[in-house]
Parts: structure tokens; sequence; C-alpha cells
């Protein structure tokens, strides 16, 4: 996340809203307008679900700011809205297909990573191209939910250990273990793949 | 104390976050020093989790911001009309 939020006086700014001066919400969220919407996209799936998770996350975080007491950071409780949105949602969408599965992951055995003899960092710029932001999108989107959600909360959104234990009303150890999991699917998925898209360079062969 | 490359495994999201106890981080690090292997496997973790944190990764949809403004402009000004009535 980008660091400009932390150094605005951002309780300041809520007690203004709670006194009426309501406009300032606009430039409260404004920094957190991308993080939200990623949230909502790596849960939901598409686009147009999405945008209207995000967009309800906003304004429930406009109607129900006058609860937020400044127990966690204000990013941290709009993330946990947006979750909590998107997950209401699907339920809704769902028909019970398999989401009680789904929703008690197998907690026990081993995730064997792809293994590899060596790796060539893949820099970021890597994600210029199309194929590969498609790529690790749809390998987020192919974990199950247990595992996307701590992932996401973590990896993508930055929430501590204890603030995605927090936001998914789990414990910390329940948070570690499907963390691990969760990325050790990742490079299973994503390793091999990667190191065919990007590959080495070699730069002096005579033969 | 030598640890498997297996064992390994299971501790690399826990070295990648620095939450192991400090004799199983020592264990681990030791295996790392001379296994290619198990090194490889973290570093490739630690690159593919740098890349999905990446802004990148997800772009907002064009005029996002444009229609979430406007949606809320809309709901600030709903509330303003029918002021402090349940606060």
């Amino acid at each position: 996340m980008n660091a400009e939020p932390s150094t605005r006086d951002e309780a300041q700014m809520i007690a203004s809203i709670l006194a009426g001066d309501r406009e300032q919400y606009h430039d409260l969220v404004r920094p957190y307008e991308r993080s939200v919407y990623k949230m909502a996209l790596s849960l939901m799936k598409n686009q147009s679900d999405a945008e209207d998770v995000a967009q309800e996350a906003f304004l429930k975080g406009f109607r129900k700011l006058a609860d937020f007491r400044g127990q966690a950071k204000f990013s941290t409780w709009l993330i946990s809205i947006t979750l909590n949105e998107a997950r209401g949602r699907l339920r809704r969408q769902t028909v019970v297909r398999m989401e009680s599965l789904d929703d008690s992951p197998e907690e026990g055995g081993h995730i064997a990573p792809a293994l590899l003899r060596d790796w060539r960092e893949v820099p970021s710029e890597a994600l210029e191209r199309q194929e590969i932001r498609q790529m690790l999108q749809d390998a987020i989107a192919n974990l199950s939910r247990p595992y996307r959600e701590v992932l996401v909360l973590r990896d993508i959104e930055e929430f501590s250990i204890d603030e995605t234990a927090t936001a998914l009303a789990i414990t910390t150890g329940t948070v570690k273990v499907r963390l691990h999991r969760a990325r050790m699917m990742m490079q299973k998925e994503l390793a091999p793949k990667l190191e065919r898209l990007t590959p080495r360079r070699r730069w002096f062969q005579w033969s | 104390m030598v640890i498997e490359c297996k064992h390994v495994w299971d501790y690399i999201s826990g070295y990648l976050d620095d939450s192991l106890s400090p004799e199983t981080r020592e264990l681990v690090q030791r295996h790392l020093e001379h296994c290619q292997i198990c090194s490889a496997i973290l570093d490739s973790t630690r690159n593919i989790m740098v890349l999905t944190a990446d802004d990148k990764v997800f772009e907002l949809p064009v005029g996002f911001s444009e229609r979430l403004h406007t949606r809320l402009s809309q709901e600030i000004s709903s509330v303003s009309e029918d002021t402090v009535k349940d606060v």
C-alpha cells in the first residue's frame, strides 16, 4: 500500500465527517480504491461483481463510520467490510454448491512444491505482459476460498497475521497453516509456468 | 541436527514471515546453505509473493473511481437531507 495515507490524520478526518463535514469522506477513501477493489476482485473473480462489492463496501463504510472506533487502522476496517460484503454476496449466489466442503479445508497433509534446480528472479516488469498478469490472477482465483482469503489479506492487502486472524475470525495458528499451504500452492502452480515464460537469456552462446 | 528437504518445505512460509523459533530458523538456514533445490523453492516462493502483491496484477477498471464517487455523492447528499434524525 502506498505510504501517503498513513501520514494523514485519518482520525481527524473521521471526526470531521462525523461532525457533519461529510464531503471529506471522498478524500478519506481515495487512497484505498485500489486495495478495496483488489480484495473484491480476488474474491468475486469477475470485474462487474467486484466493482459492485467495492462500491457497496465504500457505502457501508460511510454509513457505519460512527462504529469505527480506531481499534484497527481505517484501511484494515474497510478491507474487512469488503471481505464481508463479498462473502455475503457469494453466499447469496451459491446454490449450496460444495460450499460446505470448500469452507472447511483439509488442514493436514503436505503440499509438495514444484522442484527447481535454481531460480532466476522474475522482475516486476514481467507484469507488463497481460498473459503473466492473467496467470497470477488465475492462480489466486483457483485457490479454494479459505486459502484465497488468507493469501489475499496477508500477501496482497498486507495485513499482519493477527489482523488476518481477526478479519476472518480464525486463530493465528490456522492463518499460518492456510497461508503456508496457499503460498505453496501458488509456487507449485506458478513457478514452472513463470520459468517457461521468462526464459533465461543466454548471453554467450558461441557454439 | 540435520533436517530433510521435505521438512524444510513445511517451514518456508514461516521462514519468509520470520515467525520461526530461533532454533528452527537456524536449522532451516543451515539446510538452505547447502541445498540448491530448497533455496530455489524458497526464492521462487518469495518471488511469487512479491509479484502477487504488485499493484499491476489487479488494475482498476476504466471509470471505476468516477462511478464510485458519483455513488458516494448520492449517498452523502441523501444522508444530509434526513439529517441527525437517528443520532
